[in-house]
């Protein structure tokens, strides 16, 4: 990807052609590239935005993913494909609905179309191959889809896509997705330069020749568009001055696993979780790490107890229902002090519930699952690079206070991708050596200090640390408790544990001014669109903040105070709260969303909340909607 | 992996262990319970191969049983009910270098574990199960087990069991990979300790039953075949036991069985009356799940840094350069 010699040689696109309108400078645009399933549509939105991200445009990717595996082919639930948010400056989520959307048929748009997901006057470019089809039923949908979508006030072009790359490939249905990259170069003003660049690299362990055509079919999509769209599009850039990584966030969890020194990872498959897995056991093996597919969840977990406690920190990555299953044994973790990290990438529930799509509906599950009491840590990611760092904290935390840490994550986050600024790898990631060192005769095995509950965690292999573990209630030596004073001493012990790692925690920083009429409250993957909403929201004039908790069980100290400066407060989640409009829902029978029930159960504070569970990311818009709505009333 | 950091700590020590170095607290098992038997047995195995007790480690899940890595002065995990199997295959990936054992009762193992039983029986991972079957749950009081006989009255079947007995022996002679498999009886010490002896030996997961009596809950049930020598069936050979002249006399119910062969394994495995006794089957060429998954790379930083960066490469957007 560095050939400085291809870039001397190859032409640099030579702006707009003739009769072509300038093109228009936009802050920011959302564009989607769809298709059915195995037409490449995700391929070429992941290049656009890597194009993008190079010439030092803010970038945001979501795929969009058919809940099958093999949709029937121009089906309106078999979407498949990329939408990709622009900005001149960087994008911290995926925005609201779509400017500009590459569709390859008409039933994949109008798919997109009933799920809400199109701006009103939306630019559709769609093929037309299918107006002149054999088929005369395949036809007539088109022509019937065409008709009303410009009777609905959409911009439709028609687009040859097939018949021009006919000419340049023998698989045209295959190549298109390149030439449509082409076109969207030629839209947004790309280097092509760039793109040629970043098909080099995508396609670095195929053949000369595949990249050769795949080349050319990108230099024709680019020409045609030139010659044939009326409009431009320019959306400034800042260029990028430091290297950038661009995964999504269960990729960034994976890497996150690697440089925490972790080396065991157990798991079962399961959705969104299981992309994480896939990669860790592509590259685990490079820092000597394992991936063990267990038989069950229950396993991946019991597994996960006993490598983390011969040895180092272990993680179990999974879903919600997965962490269900999790739970007797998590609760074992905790009696016993094991430390250890389970990942919980949500998705809708309860049940089987939506697979595939976004919900935070496991927050009370994990601070209050498993039974009796069991504290454990909870925190949860609210960024792609957060997901890389989190782990690394959390591997930390679990080995200092030997205590379960979960993080969460969720579906929205695990398939989406924006540039960060690649990490600069740091020895004090990396777990010590397992300790091996004699225990003094006479050393206890839960020597909670009286203040802090945190004991010396012994090791198989350390001389005289010799003591069985137990789920049962135990003394200080580990032995079977039958006195009620231990039990009482040991649930204060693992108790404390987090008052202890609170005490470490930094307050939250506000987000907007430090005071107010409205602070907004919100974890995990909304933060990009809470804040992008309060930015929007403060610039109509609204005394609007927002905090963004990271570590939901301990909360930090100082929330409280900050709270109290604000005339309201509400979170907003992607999980279910009742709504006071139904009627029979009033304050005494209200459920509130998750963060909001532990706020107001914590600082006894009325905090409101706002919520949606429609399986799609919140987006800015909606959020200043609500707001404004509240504000008036 | 950890490995050759354990390996380098490893030290040879000389000094002669005794069986109280293994001995930790009074067991509260019922007096002529099967699983004082088992302990003793294991108590002296660990001496004879004076097995550091630091680095050995004793896994079990929930039941009577399970309470047997307390009375071990060694490294235990007493866990859930029925997790045994996947905890010991957690510490054994992590840590080559110790010494696994797992004692199981037939509820934790053949009912609410037995997924991870079958599995466990595939990786194949070096540990010596005990599955301590006394046919009956004695710890929750009396209910029917998976391996009660047909027609046994417990609190839950208080007109006779309906179902009959699963054969834990011929369960996992069916699993592919299956690599060690024998059974005891409580009440024959000597044997119990040779059978034992052999599974600690062989690399892989070994799996012994042991018949035991449980005189709470099922009194007098192998009376029968107590006061009846010949109703136990001795299992020779020289690449299995091979009982001294003492027992071989008094179990003179015997059958020549190579442990190499399968077949006749399953069929032995199927006998309820005679109680086989003895190696039905061992194959040390099963590899060890492991040993295929060990990199036996020394994790230090500067690997993990190198590892990360390389990984790091693939996903970097560089800044353009003119």
């Amino acid at each position: 990807m560095n050939d400085t010699s291809l870039r001397k040689k190859a032409p640099r696109s030579k702006g707009a052609a003739p009769g072509r309108k300038a093109a228009a400078t936009l802050t920011q645009h959302v564009v989607e590239v769809i298709s059915d399933s195995g037409e490449g549509a995700q391929r070429c939105g992941q290049a656009l935005g890597a194009i993008a991200a190079r010439m030092g445009n803010g970038v945001w990717t979501v795929e969009i993913i058919p809940a099958e595996i093999r949709p029937p082919a121009r089906s309106v639930a078999g979407a498949s494909g990329n939408r990709i948010r622009l900005g001149a400056s960087s994008v911290s989520n995926g925005g609201d609905e779509t400017d500009l959307v590459v569709a390859f048929n008409e039933q994949v748009l109008l798919g997109r179309i009933r799920a809400g997901e199109l701006k009103p006057d939306c630019t559709i470019l769609l093929e037309c191959t299918w107006r002149d089809s054999a088929d005369p039923k395949v036809a007539a949908s088109y022509r019937e889809a065409y008709d009303r979508l410009v009777a609905a006030g959409y911009k439709v072009y028609e687009i040859p896509m097939e018949q021009q790359c006919r000419a340049l490939v023998a698989d045209s249905r295959r190549g298109k997705n390149m030439f449509v990259l082409g076109m969207l170069c030629s839209i947004y003003s790309l280097d092509l330069v760039l793109a040629r660049e970043q098909i080099e690299q995508t396609f670095s362990k195929k053949a000369a020749s595949v990249i050769e055509t795949n080349i050319s079919l990108l230099n024709a999509g680019h020409e045609w568009a030139e010659a044939n769209l009326d409009f431009k599009y320019h959306i400034p850039a800042a260029r990028a001055t430091v290297p950038q990584i661009v995964v999504n966030g269960n990729t960034a969890l994976a890497l996150g696993v690697l440089a925490s020194g972790m080396e065991i990872c157990s798991m079962y498959p399961i959705t969104p979780a299981t992309s994480a897995s896939h990669y860790l056991s592509e590259c685990f093996h490079r820092v000597g790490g394992i991936v063990h597919q267990a038989e069950d969840e229950i396993a991946a977990c019991a597994f996960a107890i006993g490598a983390s406690y011969a040895g180092k920190c272990a993680v179990t990555i999974t879903s919600g229902p997965g962490y269900s299953l999790k739970q007797e044994a998590i609760g074992l973790a905790v009696m016993a002090e094991i430390p250890m990290v389970v990942v919980d990438v949500q998705r809708g529930g309860p049940s089987t519930g939506q697979p595939t799509k976004v919900e935070q509906g496991d927050l009370l599950t994990t601070i209050f699952g498993s039974h009796g009491d069991a504290p454990k840590v909870v925190m949860a990611t609210s960024t792609i690079e957060d997901c890389f760092y989190a782990m690394i904290t959390a591997r930390k935390i679990a080995e200092t206070f030997n205590m379960v840490v979960v993080v969460l994550s969720d579906a929205s986050l695990a398939t989406s991708q924006t540039p960060f600024a690649r990490p600069g790898f740091d020895t004090a990631w990396v777990a010590p050596p397992v300790d091996q060192s004699p225990m003094p005769p006479g050393t206890r095995s839960y020597d909670w200090d009286a203040t802090t509950g945190l004991a010396r965690r012994l090791i198989p292999g350390q001389p005289d640390g010799m003591h069985a573990v137990t789920g049962l209630a135990h003394d200080r030596l580990s032995r079977v408790a039958y006195d009620p004073d231990i039990n009482q001493e040991g649930l204060r012990a693992r108790s404390l544990k987090l008052a202890a790692l609170q005490k470490t925690l930094k307050t939250p920083p506000v987000f907007g001014d430090p005071h107010g009429d409205l602070l907004i409250i919100g974890w995990g993957s909304t933060r990009g669109a809470i804040e992008e909403a309060v930015e929007c929201l403060r610039g109509e004039g609204m005394k609007v903040a927002s905090m963004h908790l990271q570590f939901l069980q301990p909360m930090a100290a100082g929330i409280k105070e900050i709270m109290a400066r604000f005339n309201k407060v509400m979170t907003i989640e992607t999980n279910w709260s009742d709504s006071l409009e139904d009627e029979i829902i009033d304050e005494t029978n209200r459920r509130y969303a998750a963060l909001a029930t532990l706020l107001r159960a914590r600082y006894l504070v009325d905090v409101d909340c706002w919520t949606e569970v429609r399986g799609q990311p919140i987006k800015p818009g909606t959020i200043c909607r609500v707001i404004r709505e509240k504000w008036h009333h | 992996m950890t490995n050759s950091a354990c390996e380098c700590l490893l030290q040879l020590y000389e000094d002669q262990l005794e069986l109280e170095d293994y001995q930790s607290g009074v067991p509260r098992w019922c007096s002529g319970c099967g699983d004082n038997a088992i302990l003793a047995a294991v108590q002296r195995l660990c001496r004879d191969q004076r097995l550091r007790p630091e680095k050995t480690v004793f896994v079990s899940g929930i039941g009577c049983s399970s309470r047997f890595p307390h009375y071990m002065k060694t490294f235990g995990f007493h866990g859930v009910h029925g997790r045994a199997l996947p905890v010991a295959e957690g510490i054994r990936m992590a840590r080559p270098d110790l010494h696994v054992f797992v004692n199981t009762g037939d509820g934790d193992c053949c009912s609410i574990g037995a997924a991870h039983w079958i599995h466990a029986i595939r990786y194949n991972m070096n540990m010596t199960v005990m599955l301590h079957d006394n046919r009956i749950y004695g710890l929750t009081k009396m209910q029917v087990s998976p391996t009660s006989p047909k027609g046994t009255k417990s609190n839950t079947t208080p007109r006779g069991s309906q179902l009959e007995a699963l054969r834990p022996l011929t369960v996992t002679l069916g699993v592919e990979n299956v690599s060690f498999v024998a059974q005891a009886v409580d009440w024959v010490p000597e044997l119990l300790y040779d059978i034992l002896h052999k599974a600690f030996h062989h690399r892989g997961c070994s799996f012994v039953r042991i018949v035991q009596r449980c005189p709470e809950w099922l009194p007098n049930a192998f009376d029968p075949w107590m006061q009846d020598p010949m109703r136990l069936l001795l299992l020779t050979h020289e690449n299995g036991l091979e009982p001294g002249a003492t027992v071989s006399r008094v179990y003179g119910n015997q059958e020549v069985h190579d442990p190499g062969n399968i077949h006749r394994a399953r069929e032995i495995a199927s006998i309820d009356d005679p109680i086989p006794v003895g190696i039905l089957y061992r194959n040390p060429s099963v590899p060890c799940y492991e040993d295929l998954c060990q990199s036996g790379e020394l994790n230090t930083a500067e690997f993990i840094r190198a590892g990360l960066e390389a990984e790091f490469d693939k996903f970097t957007v560089w800044p353009q350069v003119d």
